[in-house]
């Protein structure tokens, strides 16, 4: 093999660089993100459910964010009904964000830990409370 | 009410043209003819048509002018720069002069050559800036409002060019350290993109008239609605009023409507 | 065949590492752009395009001029451009690639640049000219390769390049027509709403093309020991000055049109650009520099006997390369804007950041001819 010594450095080399966040990050503990739903408006409602199950939202709220994104700006329909025939007006700032007032450990919670990088709060206005 | 822009009928008929005019070796020149917004809108059944007639005889003081402006800019988040340079603003104030600069007569009085008019987007039933858009993030809607998708603007500012209004404004920084008091109720605009009136959709989808419209609902100076509904106001104030609107020698068929 | 970019002496390594440096300032501006918003260049709700446009306007020129060398060579037979034919293609290359990086740093938000993609709108001119951009860029990239890996390898080149070459030719015309279409088709822009906007455009593209491909070819015979011959720099000598004297015609025709007609619309654009309007006239020393070159280049260029004396053949050459680059890069674009919409004369000039971004892509291009043209070379040099 010719530069063979370089060849094995260059593959040590390269290996090391590879495997660096599995190794660096072995053995510490990521705690597990718990986003929480203990806002006022939350916890004044008699039944705590959101607009679909918490599974179903769990799963595809960002499907659904940007169906509603679509739905508002480009066709102008601003209701939402639900599996159960309920009717929500399609907001972010409006609907999602009254209940969810607590970005920081709703949102970003999750987002955070996955490192999920959102340009919804560009433009749209986390609420104050 | 809202029908998606164009309907799967018109996108086979587009690569049916496609096909064809590259087979016969002229180009897609006819294919591009064929998917112009208008050939696109004109086959949709519009319900509304929304329009605003601004009474230029009600505009006394300043203060007039003011509360329409403070009332679209605040509720809206528009950001005051303070320097024209980055400035965005969706209805303002224009001298006689500028707002109808083709009608170049010496002798009118200073007065009216130097009085403000209000302007905004024209809501054009031909809009050159949707034409040029080249990701559809402006369009037109079925009721008449162009409208911008701020999700999809690239900020290629084709459409800035291609207004004959100077009605757009882009967004050359960030935008939210200068809004004074942010309405919660409303996103705020990022940088790189392109934003302008709206004719408050937002609000007509609640049954409200636009800010402006309402914020000088005393003394009636903006009259908006339905040009589609005999029976409307504007439809009444068109009807009974001489009006002119602005460059109707370039065929956009603007929205809004002046009594000088 | 990369391999022969990496080889070469002290003044080639030099001049890449000049260009690295430049590039590299370019970008560290760029990432300032990205962070503070296109608000760090000249542009405002006026001047909505500036020197970046004006670049890519030009450049697309120089790209479509590439065909002023395929039609002579493929369709006439005209076997002296044999040799620098590769030239025309690599620099189309160059400039291509020049024109898509100016319309990306231009974009307010580049990271949806692929939304043109996704959202194809055939009724805007900006997603045609997009389309065939980037279909002229893979054109040249496919048969300057094809031809050239042929050449070294002393074989005949391929069947199949033939017909893209034929194809090659209407498309190169195409990219200006339609760049020309951006601007054409703008109700209320007085000085761009044009019909001959077309012509004119492959008019000072014919002219400032062949004009750097002269400048580029004489440098190559001096560095290199590689002749491009004579006669093929004399002929583009030829095409250089009908292009620049029907360029010129069409300029004229222009000014007739807005001053017999005496319609102010049509009139505005151009007394601004010469002659200033209300005290301003930033763009008048430009005009004039870029009319008067144009005039001294055909003075020296109409006269085969100066023609023929490479001297003054090169310094013509850059005369219609200024004088063309300012014409149609910044007095077209700006001149398009001003007087606004509402008759108001706001003025541009560009800022210290967008003057370094924009040499960063011309130092982008440069490095791309650079490498090209110095693998063609060396394949040249052995071949010939």
């Amino acid at each position: 093999m010719y530069n063979g010594s370089k060849i094995i450095v260059g593959l040590i080399v390269f290996a090391g660089i590879v495997t660096f966040p599995f190794i660096y990050n072995l053995g510490k503990v990521n705690a597990k993100p718990e986003p929480k739903i203990d806002t006022p408006v939350i916890q004044q409602l008699k039944e705590k459910n959101c607009i679909e199950s918490k599974e179903f939202m769990k799963a595809n709220h960002m499907q659904l964010l940007n169906k509603w994104r679509d739905m508002v700006v480009r066709n102008g329909k601003r209701v939402y009904v639900n599996s159960k025939g309920e009717k929500y007006e399609i907001s972010l700032q409006n609907t999602c964000l009254k209940c969810h007032s607590n970005k920081k450990e709703f949102c970003d919670e999750c987002h955070n830990y996955m490192s999920v990088k959102t340009h919804c709060w560009n433009c749209h206005l986390e609420s104050k409370g | 009410m809202v029908m998606s822009y164009e309907s799967k009928a018109n996108r086979r008929q587009f690569l049916k043209i496609l096909g064809f005019s590259t087979l016969s070796g002229l180009g897609s020149i006819p294919a591009i003819w064929a998917l112009t917004p208008q050939f696109a809108i004109r086959n949709l059944q519009s319900e509304k048509r929304w329009a605003m007639v601004v009474d230029m005889k009600k505009f006394r003081t300043e203060e007039d002018y003011k509360k329409c402006i403070d009332a679209c800019h605040t509720i809206h988040n528009v950001p005051d720069f303070g320097n024209p340079k980055d400035e965005v603003k969706w209805i303002w104030k224009m001298p006689y002069r500028n707002t109808f600069p083709e009608q170049e007569d010496e002798y009118i009085s200073d007065g009216v050559k130097q009085m403000p008019f209000m302007v905004l987007c024209n809501h054009c039933k031909n809009p050159p800036c949707v034409r040029v858009c080249p990701t559809k993030a402006t369009f037109k809607r079925i009721d008449g409002i162009v409208q911008m998708d701020y999700h999809r603007c690239i900020g290629c500012r084709f459409c800035m060019a291609a207004c004959p209004y100077g009605s757009r404004s882009f967004n050359f920084r960030e935008p939210r350290p200068f809004i004074k008091e942010k309405n919660p109720e409303y996103p705020t605009r990022t940088r790189g993109v392109v934003e302008k009136c709206n004719f408050c959709e937002e609000r007509l989808s609640k049954g409200l008239s636009p800010a402006c419209v309402e914020a000088c609902k005393d003394n009636k100076a903006l009259i908006f609605g339905d040009l589609n509904d005999p029976d409307s106001e504007v439809r009444k104030v068109l009807e009974s009023n001489y009006t002119i609107r602005r460059k109707p020698e370039l065929g956009t068929q603007p929205g809004v409507y002046y009594i000088v | 065949m990369f391999e022969k970019a990496l080889s070469g002496d002290r003044r080639y390594w030099g001049w890449i590492f000049f260009l690295l440096l430049i590039m590299g300032t370019g970008f560290i501006f760029y990432i300032k752009q990205l962070n503070y918003g296109l608000g760090i260049t000249g542009m405002s709700r006026d001047i909505s395009w500036g020197l970046y446009i004006a670049q890519f306007t030009f450049l697309v020129g120089v790209a479509a001029s590439a065909v002023m060398l395929v039609i002579p060579y493929y369709l006439h037979d005209y076997k002296k451009f044999g040799k620098i034919i590769i030239f025309g293609e690599f620099l189309a290359i160059s400039a291509v690639i020049m024109c898509l990086m100016f319309v990306f740093v231009d974009m307010g938000q580049p990271m949806r640049a692929m939304n043109m993609i996704l959202y194809p709108t055939p009724n805007s001119i900006m997603f045609w000219d997009m389309v065939v951009l980037n279909g002229y860029l893979l054109l040249n990239l496919i048969i300057g390769w094809t031809t050239l890996s042929a050449e070294r390898n002393e074989l005949p080149p391929p069947k199949w390049v033939k017909p893209l070459i034929y194809i090659s030719i209407p498309w190169a015309i195409s990219i200006h027509t339609v760049t020309a279409f951006l601007y054409a088709g703008l109700p209320g822009r007085h000085l761009w709403l044009t019909a001959i906007m077309a012509p004119r455009f492959l008019a000072s593209a014919f002219a400032s093309g062949p004009a750097l491909l002269i400048i580029l070819c004489l440098t190559v015979k001096r560095i290199s020991s590689f002749d491009p011959g004579k006669e093929a720099i004399q002929t583009l000598g030829k095409i250089v000055t009908y292009a620049v004297i029907i360029n010129l015609f069409f300029f004229v025709l222009e000014l007739f049109t807005a001053f017999y007609s005496k319609i102010p619309g049509h009139m505005h654009p151009f007394q601004y650009l010469f002659f200033g309007i209300e005290g301003h006239g930033k763009l008048i020393p430009w005009m004039w520099t870029a009319f008067i070159l144009s005039i001294m280049a055909i003075i020296l260029l109409i006269n085969p006997n100066m023609r023929e004396n490479e001297n003054i053949l090169i310094v013509s050459a850059v005369l219609v390369f200024i004088s063309t680059w300012i014409d149609k890069g910044m007095g077209l674009v700006i001149g398009g804007f001003i007087p606004n919409p509402f008759e108001e004369i706001i003025e541009y000039s560009p800022t210290v950041p967008e003057v370094l971004i924009t040499l960063g892509v011309w130092a982008t291009g440069l490095l791309i001819i650079t490498v090209l043209y110095k693998i063609a070379v060396s394949i040249k040099e052995k071949t010939v």
